[in-house]
């Protein structure tokens, strides 16, 4: 059933009308049509989809903070590494982190041929390498609300089987306090929102319902899926068009309205909300998670005494722009010369979902 | 940041792990998210981890609309 | 005296154990009508142009569904000397072995080589054996040499390649590269996911007979079709390429598996698939070829050669949409985001 979905959700002939919908809505709106894409994975998908190619001229896409990777300040880095070589611990990562570049340029990378960095897929692995290690094993616990719940779920299981030398790096961020802060900056420049599917999941649409008051922009939570894509961005459209200002969910099939309780439970019986330092956006208040009272002692943090986060932008590099949606990677001017996918010098251009990343392998516009 | 695939559950396996399934591709997720998984439920899947049901009545019905926008255009 | 159930570095110190390794289990196993005796070099000969190649074979896991290293290092190596338009003749076998490597292991990789070795109708015809200490090495390493004889006088080469020309692509793409990634990331992914390491001659030799129609073949290993399709075009900077995203076959486990890990099967590795690149009025007759043989079986056009876009390859995504195909970049690691 699942792949007579997938490939219905690529029919070109059931995207055609949703196209035309589009074109419709693009010509009634004056001027541009200013709509972010808040995760990278929309970013990536469409691009990757060839969504981006069909959309009219006057929809401009820009890119947001969803990108777990892109927004962690460069010292996140700079202490997994200091703890590489002051300690015998075990870093354990997301694929993701591995080429990301700390303040001065060196990446984990490097340490991943000695075994002293592990990559997995599910953070559910860090059991296992915890089990067989005698030394400290530190996970570095990145992303959003679509992530958080797997490691915290895998965290308290380790927990409960006994297992005392796991340890979380925290840089845990939250979607809704960023979009906040995105509305609120003075001099903001967006029409609308597509809301991240799978984060939606988690949460539900009532974390966004902010959007709908006074000074507000709408907001459609979107699936990845080029129909699903198309749909979105057509809603957001209409809303734009008609000067509407609702949360509005095109991805029923996965989004429930009030999100999954279970997984959010699961997220409070560890975590806690903390202000958070975010790449291009700075402290963004209560935006982040961490370890709470109970589980201090898993803290790495605090236990190996890192440094606190700092934004260190290595010279040149606009990618604290690009997150926040006001450059577009081609107006940086080391985009594609001194920055590519194989020496990049920022994030956005290291991260699979990376704004610059997309737009360098992609294209990003009718090629 | 949330690549996420449905799969079918095949099977509920002990510690709250399951079987699932997507053509001839098997694979082994947790269920500790989700709230009374049965065999034969679709399943969101993201590192390694189930985070929610797939509600299939929502996706045909979907999909019926973008059939019927497709005739119809 | 029998071999000790692992190597040790005296294996590969070239006095009695080496003997010992070589004699009662490398050259018994490898041994043909061609590789008669154990001297510095072998002789033989091939009439006409030759072509040489050389790789070496690092894959970790050693053993996967549907091969191993022997596997692998046997045709792979084979399948560069075919897509160039030579019949591989004859092979050499140089092991770097880890000590502590078990000796079983190293009895089936050979076993592998011997069996593959049959299969592509080549003979190893020389070889040499190292240990290395514990930690330095990868458990195996194996290097195998070819040559070949030149089918015919007709040089394949990107520069051949003409607007128009119609670019195919000979099976399911995505197999190798994802097979390898599940086991190596414990992804207790099932079995189905099987390397597709076959030897690629037969079809080779179908297209070559098809003269200068047959402007150039490559076989699509490291960075899968997307690498092939963009180094074609790199090198042979006047052409560009248009391609259909969905005319390409890849089974169902391999598109739910890089779903699954977030990966894309156009830029995964394959060991058993070519692309080849063929004047238009050739194209129907070229599938017909390759579709007469198994690993051919799934053969069809993906797209065509262009010069819109010089040293770009341009896809026509599935929805209608159109975007670069790039090289892929970076590790193959199994991403959440």
């Amino acid at each position: 059933m699942s792949s007579l979905l997938r490939q219905s959700l690529q029919d070109r002939r059931l995207a055609a009308p949703l196209l035309e919908e589009i074109r419709k809505t693009a010509a009634d709106i004056p001027g541009n049509a200013r709509v972010m894409e808040v995760c990278g994975t929309h970013t990536v998908a469409i691009r990757r989809s060839g969504v981006h190619s069909l959309l009219p001229d006057n929809i401009l896409l820009v890119s947001g903070p969803g990108c777990p990777v892109c927004v962690t300040p460069t010292s996140y880095i700079d202490n997994a590494l200091h703890l590489l070589e002051t300690t015998k611990a075990t870093i354990v990562s997301f694929g993701d982190m591995l080429k990301v570049p700390g303040s001065d340029g060196r990446n984990l990378a490097g340490y991943l041929g000695r075994g002293r960095v592990r990559i997995v897929y599910s953070p559910a692995e860090m059991l296992p390498i915890a089990r067989e290690s005698a030394e400290a094993v530190v996970f570095l616990a990145i992303g959003f609300e679509t992530t958080i719940p797997t490691v915290a779920a895998a965290f308290l299981q380790a927990r409960r089987a006994g297992i005392e030398n796991l340890f979380l790096y925290t840089a845990f961020k939250t979607v809704p306090p960023a979009l906040r802060a995105l509305l609120d900056s003075p001099d903001r420049n967006l029409d609308g929102f597509l809301l991240p599917g799978h984060v939606s999941v988690i949460i539900g649409e009532q974390p966004y319902l902010f959007l709908e008051k006074r000074g507000g922009v709408p907001g459609v939570i979107t699936g990845f899926e080029p129909l699903d894509l198309l749909q979105g961005i057509s809603a957001v459209l209409k809303q734009i068009a008609r000067g509407q200002q609702r949360v509005e969910n095109t991805y029923t099939r996965a989004v429930r309205s009030g999100g999954n309780p279970k997984a959010r439970e699961i997220m409070e019986q560890l975590l806690e909300p903390v202000d958070a330092l975010w790449r291009g956006f700075g402290r963004i208040p209560a935006s982040g998670l961490v370890l709470n009272q109970a589980f201090r002692d898993a803290d790495a943090q605090l236990q190996f005494s890192l440094p606190p986060l700092r934004n260190v932008e290595p010279p040149g590099c606009l990618c604290a722009q690009v997150l926040q949606g006001r450059v577009l990677p081609a107006e940086c001017s080391l985009f594609g010369k001194r920055c590519t996918p194989e020496t990049p010098v920022g994030p956005c251009m290291v991260s699979s979902e990376g704004t610059c990343a997309a737009s360098f392998r992609y294209g990003d516009a009718e090629p | 940041m949330c690549l996420a695939v449905p799969m079918k559950i095949e099977k509920i396996l002990e510690d709250r792990k399951a079987l699932v399934k997507q053509d001839d591709l098997e694979t082994e997720v947790d269920l500790t998210l989700i709230e009374d998984p049965k065999v034969g439920d679709y399943v969101i899947i993201h590192a390694g981890y189930a985070i929610d049901l797939l509600d299939l009545e929502e996706a045909e019905e979907r999909l019926k609309l973008f059939r019927a926008m497709e005739e119809s255009g | 005296m029998s071999i000790s159930e692992r190597i040790t570095l005296e294996h590969g110190s070239g006095g009695a154990l080496s003997r010992q390794l070589t004699e009662q289990l490398i050259y018994p196993i490898l041994s043909n009508d061609a590789y008669r005796e154990l001297a510095d070099a072998t002789d033989f000969e091939i009439p006409g142009r030759t072509f040489i190649t050389t790789d070496t074979y690092v894959v970790d896991p050693v053993f996967f569904p549907g091969g191993d290293i022997g596997t692998l290092g046997v045709f792979g190596t084979c399948n560069d000397l075919a897509v160039c338009g030579a019949r591989p003749r004859y092979l050499t076998v140089g092991l770097v072995l880890e000590e502590g490597f078990p000796t079983a292991d190293l009895r089936r990789v050979l076993e592998s080589v011997r069996a593959s070795a049959e299969q592509a109708e080549v003979r190893v015809i020389s070889g040499d054996t190292k240990v290395v200490p514990s930690g330095k090495g990868g458990g195996i390493f194996l290097n195998t040499t070819g040559v070949g004889e030149a089918l015919g006088d007709h040089l394949l080469s990107v520069n051949n390649i003409k607007e128009g020309d119609s670019v195919l692509v000979s099976g399911p793409v995505g197999s190798h590269g994802l097979a390898i990634l599940a086991i190596r990331e414990g992804l207790k992914i099932g079995a189905t996911l099987q390397s597709d390491c076959a030897p690629l001659f037969p079809l080779c030799e179908a297209l070559y007979a098809l003269g200068g129609s047959l402007r150039f073949m490559r076989d699509a290993t490291r960075g899968g079709v997307a690498a092939v399709l963009n180094e074609a075009v790199a090198e042979n900077r006047k052409c560009g390429m248009e391609i259909q995203e969905t005319a390409f076959p890849i089974s169902g486990t391999v598109a739910a598996a890089s779903d699954l890990l977030g990966l894309n099967p156009l830029e995964i590795a394959n060991e058993g698939v070519m692309i080849a690149v063929v004047a238009p009025k050739a194209a129907a007759e070229a599938l017909s070829r390759l579709r007469s043989f198994q690993t051919g079986r799934e053969a069809c056009q993906v797209g065509v050669v262009s010069v819109r876009h010089p040293g770009r390859v341009i896809l026509e995504t599935a929805v209608g949409g159109r975007r670069i195909l790039d090289l892929p970049r970076g590790l193959l690691l199994p991403r959440i985001c």
